[in-house]
């Protein structure tokens, strides 16, 4: 774990892990949009099954920590590389805005995440593991109370613009983050322009799709 | 032309340092960055003042001594060359330029704008060579068959002169481009297969020791490369690096 590049391997492979789970949760919050019965059916097995609850949500958990606990790893081990740095230093003429800034977009996405938790994943620790309440009822709504939920966060407007906020700051972080954890796994070849190429539309695309979902219930509600 | 000159000045390797302000005036277009550095420096030697000391030697783009990082970038703002090869052409009269030595812990300033790169050389060492008797029996070279793609990738990568310009461009001062182009120019020969696993491990480690930073893959030392080295190197250098880790 001392080697720089096992320490880039373990960046990039949990940011991998990371970018497929986002993908999922993307998937079932887009059904939302369409279908509030599929949307609270498949919240309710995500929120209820043993392999789901006990095995891939602490894997999901550990895979956060290390990402964050690395990049910041990594970020002071880089800044003490360096410690007396230029006068003038014009970044911008040769990488991306996005590149150079993978910390504060993490940041930005760290603080994302206690709000979401706060939001979300706390009220359903709560209910499940505190008061036990494992139906996914609750009082004054028929059927599950997920959909119900969900649109009542999504009703606050400040809710909604720190979304979008952070989902912008997302956008900045996967668009340097998915090529950039194919290089660090040594997978430059001929894909690497189709690599590319399908992780421009993921960065864009899987973000904007949560900004869409966030502001339909905001108008919908 | 006539410019302003803000020069990092360090009397030695324990002084503070800074930037000083200098003038110049006449300087013909036609100069290289060195020639218009010498001009200076005769100006200051007239008045009985310290001339700026920087590295510079072939002056002709090979032999990667000269260091400057000029208005935030290595060797200046045109691509795929060496201070040497920047012309005053570039800049317009009244110009401001920013003079300063290339900036990591692991190249130690000397004096003014010349900085240690010996660290570099210490990476070589570990690894960025191949055991071959030269005794005057030595064989053929072509006897051993290679692919033309890879004696063209080996050649590219070889083309690296070691200038240090990717570790003075990198926000994290990461040395992964030397490093990697290096343990490419064997690892894609047949010669260079047999301390394959030392090689890219020892190298590695050097450089980690030696307190270069983590490669964020921003892709500034391949833009900044007086000698076009591709990033494709450091993710042959991380896949080497894999497969030599599984080995042991």
């Amino acid at each position: 774990m001392k080697s720089s590049i096992v320490k880039k391997y373990v960046m990039a492979l949990s940011g991998l892990f990371l970018m497929l789970f986002l993908f999922q949760h993307f998937c079932i919050n887009a059904t939302s949009l369409f279908s509030s019965d599929l949307f609270n059916n498949i919240s309710h097995f995500m929120g209820t099954n043993p392999l789901v609850q006990f095995a891939i949500q602490p894997i999901l958990i550990i895979g956060v920590v290390v990402h964050f606990i690395m990049g910041f790893v990594l970020e002071l081990d880089n800044k003490n590389a360096r410690k007396i740095g230029y006068a003038m230093n014009n970044g911008a003429a040769n990488s991306t805005w996005a590149s150079r800034n993978m910390i504060w977009s993490g940041l930005v996405i760290l603080a994302f995440i206690a709000l979401h938790f706060v939001d979300f994943w706390f009220p359903e620790i709560n209910t499940k593991f505190i008061q036990g309440d494992w139906s996914g009822a609750i009082e004054g709504v028929e059927g599950y109370r997920y959909f119900t939920e969900l649109q009542h966060k999504f009703a606050n407007p400040l809710r909604v613009g720190a979304y979008i906020v952070a989902f912008a700051l997302l956008i900045m972080h996967l668009l340097h983050g998915f090529s950039s954890a194919f290089q660090s796994l040594g997978a430059n070849n001929k894909y690497t322009r189709a690599i590319k190429g399908f992780g421009k539309v993921y960065a864009i695309g899987v973000p904007v799709g949560f900004i869409v979902i966030a502001l339909f219930h905001y108008f919908n509600h | 032309m006539n410019l302003t000159l803000k020069i990092w000045r360090q009397k030695g390797p324990q002084d503070k340092g800074g930037i000083v302000d200098y003038k110049v005036s006449d300087i013909s277009e036609h100069m290289s960055f060195l020639e218009m550095m010498d001009v200076l420096n005769e100006q200051l030697v007239n008045k009985g003042e310290e001339p700026v000391a920087f590295d510079h030697d072939c002056r002709e783009g090979i032999c990667g001594m000269c260091s400057m990082y000029i208005n935030g970038e290595a060797h200046g703002p045109n691509r795929g060359i060496t201070t040497c090869q920047l012309h005053m052409r570039t800049f317009k009269n009244g110009d401001t330029i920013y003079i300063e030595p290339f900036r990591a812990n692991a190249f130690p300033v000397i004096k003014d704008l010349v900085v240690d790169r010996s660290s570099f050389d210490r990476i070589q060492q570990a690894g960025g060579y191949i055991s071959v008797n030269t005794s005057g029996n030595t064989q053929d070279a072509n006897s051993l068959p290679i692919s033309k793609e890879n004696a063209d990738l080996a050649m590219d990568a070889a083309a690296c002169i070691g200038c240090g310009a990717c570790v003075a461009t990198c926000k994290n001062a990461s040395a992964m481009l030397f490093v990697s182009a290096k343990v490419s120019q064997f690892s894609l020969l047949p010669q260079g297969q047999v301390e394959a696993t030392d090689r890219v491990m020892g190298m590695v480690k050097q450089m980690d020791e030696e307190g270069f930073g983590n490669c964020t893959n921003t892709g500034a030392c391949e833009v900044e490369c007086p000698k076009g080295i591709s990033l494709d190197n450091i993710a042959r250098m991380n896949r080497e690096y894999f497969s030599a880790s599984a080995k042991g």
